[in-house]
């Protein structure tokens, strides 16, 4: 693939088989809404996805225009063809409970011990249990079936940590390594493990056309390939329209525009400009010019890492929940399935 | 629309020594502090920049090829400044680190280097960056060696966190609830064990197996070696708290025009408020203000014109990425309209977007002109 100029725009094969969506992404790239529209395109035709936020921010929450999240799988949007989406919102002092209410039977100490900051503690005392729990609910989710034996879930979205956490976040193992080798947490690990690990999992890393979320991304990826997760889809969020025809692009990004054909062509429209607004829209071309040759770059870096691509328009009205489904159509018509 | 922020009256006011550049990930604190340190240092003040963690090429723009966790003046081709300007990059496990020796003698410090919970402590947990970043900006201060300081807050999620993980990591390290896990292992017999009940004791059972019993035996010495230097610790976290709530200190809090990171601003001004810490003003960064005075419609009208005669391709280009521009300065100035309603007595400033990322001087002075509202 070396020498393409941009990456090619599909799902592969590979991606379509996972089951567990990792989404992650520099902060500012728009990872969570990305991870949104994917639960909604990947709902599509009948399909039960579900969304999971682990980060306590109610990213997902404030997208749908809904109330907070409980710790709770509750249905959250309807996908075109009749699926659905629910979302849960993972707290790792609930998950914690939980546990602690599976395998110690403490559930009514509960209260107390969350009063007193014990949780908090316990998770600050071994910084990787934090992670250790928040996998292991998503490995449930994952793995949960019905009294038929069917999936309860044809895919779970994990609106996950930014690039600079995931792999810390995704390597279990690591993290397991300094908390206790017996007991039950360690046979839930080994199962999250194995999942994060096969084909049943692919981590996708949002990104921008900009030089630092362009370089966090390939970093990402060389982290997650050294780390044995598997790298699925570079999501291009954002992209804007080049509006400068190829051979004006590197002149103009010079400083070189040619004001006196925009005049002139402006004027065979039927516009007289004065002649500020004839430099401002100079300028403003300049600008959009040195912009087009940095996406241009930015391109030519991502097609050398060599994963398929989705590409996601910019929404200058901003995100609601309209426009959640307008990139969910886009991703499926790229072929995300 | 609220009154303009003017960043020269507050780096220029005599009584103003500390600036903390605050606000969520990605907004572009790193340059706006590193911007308003070269603007201050150039109109005469000595000023020192402390960062968190910068962008390499920013860093190197400041002259600082590596991290430092000592102000280092910075000397760079074509910058006299009228005053002075030093920079640096903060440290935490150093500055942890330095803080252990300053407080221990010899042989405790030396323990508490050693204990393997130190090292989680100092590097991993999650308020250890905001503490350091706040004991070194108390450090700073009490040197007396600048007029200004400018900090930069680090790269948390939410602005917030800067203002609470201190007082999280002094609850964490207080010791009590590691003495109540350890304490089953001595044969109990805590006061605290009859307000929690048994629970606490199954608690503390489960706990020891899931993260061992070596982790928690360790962390049990690091409180025991930690407890003697401890009240000095959080008496230091108090006064850099109270620095932050003098009038010598504002607070200017960076945002880009984006719902989310309006929203975390939104959060930030109303805390400073209960906080009773002074504000100087929010900077929204990297807008894109409208360059020529023609609608969105009537542009993309021509354009439309224009395409259908298959004339003038360059006029239709810029025709159609002025109505972009035009349709993307709307939302933001929509977005900043919803801020400044709820909070009609902030100051804000706009920073134009720069068209590629800034890596040099020249770039730090532009953005600085570019606060200052002096293009």
């Amino acid at each position: 693939m070396s020498g393409a100029s941009t990456p090619v725009v599909g799902w592969t094969e590979q991606v379509a088989r996972a089951r567990l969506h990792v989404v992650t992404g520099k902060g500012g790239t728009g990872k969570t809404t990305v991870a949104a529209a994917l639960a909604l395109a990947l709902a599509t035709n009948g399909r039960r996805v579900l969304l999971v936020e682990v980060e306590g921010r109610q990213g997902i929450a404030q997208l749908f225009d809904t109330h907070p999240l409980p710790y709770e799988e509750r249905r959250i949007a309807a996908a075109p063809g009749g699926g659905e989406v629910r979302a849960l919102h993972v707290d790792a002092e609930a998950a914690l409970l939980e546990y602690f209410t599976m395998f110690y039977n403490l559930g009514f100490a509960g209260r107390t011990l969350r009063r007193m900051g014990a949780i908090e503690f316990a998770t600050t005392l071994a910084p990787g249990l934090r992670d250790v729990l928040l996998t292991g609910k998503v490995k449930e989710t994952v793995g949960r079936t019905d009294s038929s034996g069917r999936h309860r879930y044809d895919a779970v979205v994990l609106d996950a940590p930014p690039t600079g956490r995931i792999v810390k976040f995704l390597d279990v193992t690591k993290a397991m390594a300094e908390l206790a080798k017996v007991g039950p947490i360690k046979g839930q690990s080994d199962g999250v493990v194995r999942l994060l690990h096969s084909g049943d999992t692919a981590v996708h890393l949002v990104t921008l056309l900009e030089e630092m979320p362009v370089r966090e991304t390939i970093d990402a990826v060389e982290e997650l390939d050294a780390a044995d997760l598997r790298p699925g889809a570079v999501i291009l969020n954002r992209v804007r329209p080049p509006r400068l025809p190829a051979r004006s692009v590197t002149p103009a990004a010079g400083g070189r525009v040619d004001a006196s054909r925009v005049r002139g062509g402006l004027e065979a429209a039927g516009l007289d400009l004065s002649a500020a607004d004839l430099d401002g829209l100079v300028e403003e071309t300049v600008e959009h010019a040195v912009r087009q040759l940095a996406e241009q770059r930015a391109r030519e870096q991502l097609a050398g890492i060599d994963l398929p691509a989705v590409e996601l328009p910019e929404l200058t009205l901003g995100v609601d929940t309209t426009a959640l489904y307008e990139l969910a159509e886009v991703m499926v018509e790229q072929g995300v399935r | 629309m609220t009154g303009q922020l003017t960043i020269d009256s507050l780096i220029d006011n005599p009584d103003i020594h500390v600036v903390m550049c605050c606000g969520s990930g990605g907004v572009g604190k790193t340059t706006t502090a590193a911007a308003m340190a070269v603007r201050a240092a150039e109109r005469g003040r000595k000023t020192v920049v402390l960062t968190i963690d910068p962008a390499r090429r920013l860093a190197q723009a400041l002259g600082l090829r590596e991290l430092g966790n000592t102000p280092r003046e910075v000397e760079v081709d074509g910058f006299e400044p009228a005053g002075k300007l030093s920079a640096m990059m903060l440290d935490m496990r150093r500055t942890f680190d330095d803080m252990v020796l300053a407080h221990a003698g010899e042989k405790r410090a030396q323990e508490v280097l050693a204990n393997p919970f130190y090292k989680t402590i100092s590097t991993s947990f999650s308020g250890t960056q905001e503490y350091m970043a706040m004991e070194k900006l108390g450090q700073l201060a009490s040197e007396g060696t600048w007029d200004l300081i400018i900090v930069d807050t680090p790269p948390s999620r939410s602005a917030l966190d800067f203002l609470d993980a201190p007082q999280r990591m002094s609850t964490a390290l207080d010791g009590r609830m590691i003495r109540l896990l350890s304490a089953p292992a001595r044969g109990g017999g805590w006061g605290v064990r009859k307000v929690v009940g048994a629970g606490i004791m199954l608690f503390a059972k489960a706990v020891s197996t899931i993260v061992g019993g070596q982790l928690l035996a360790d962390a049990s010495a690091f409180v025991q070696a930690f407890d003697s230097m401890f009240g000095g610790f959080k008496q230091r976290a108090h006064k850099t708290y109270e620095l932050l709530r003098s009038s010598g200190t504002s607070f200017v809090v960076v945002a880009s025009p984006e719902p989310d990171a309006l929203r975390e601003a939104s959060y930030f001004v109303e805390r400073l408020e209960s906080e009773s810490m002074p504000l100087a003003g929010l900077v929204v960064n990297r807008t894109h203000p409208v360059l020529a005075a023609l609608p969105a419609a009537k542009a993309t009208a021509a354009a439309d014109g224009l395409e259908a005669r298959g004339d003038a391709p360059l006029a239709t280009a810029v025709l159609r990425l002025h109505a972009d521009r035009v349709a993307v300065h709307e939302r933001e100035r929509r977005l900043l309209a919803r801020f400044t309603k709820a909070h009609p007595n902030v100051p804000a400033v706009s920073v134009p977007a720069m068209p590629s990322d800034v890596h040099d001087l020249t770039g730090l002075r532009t953005i600085g002109e570019r606060l200052a509202g002096t293009p």
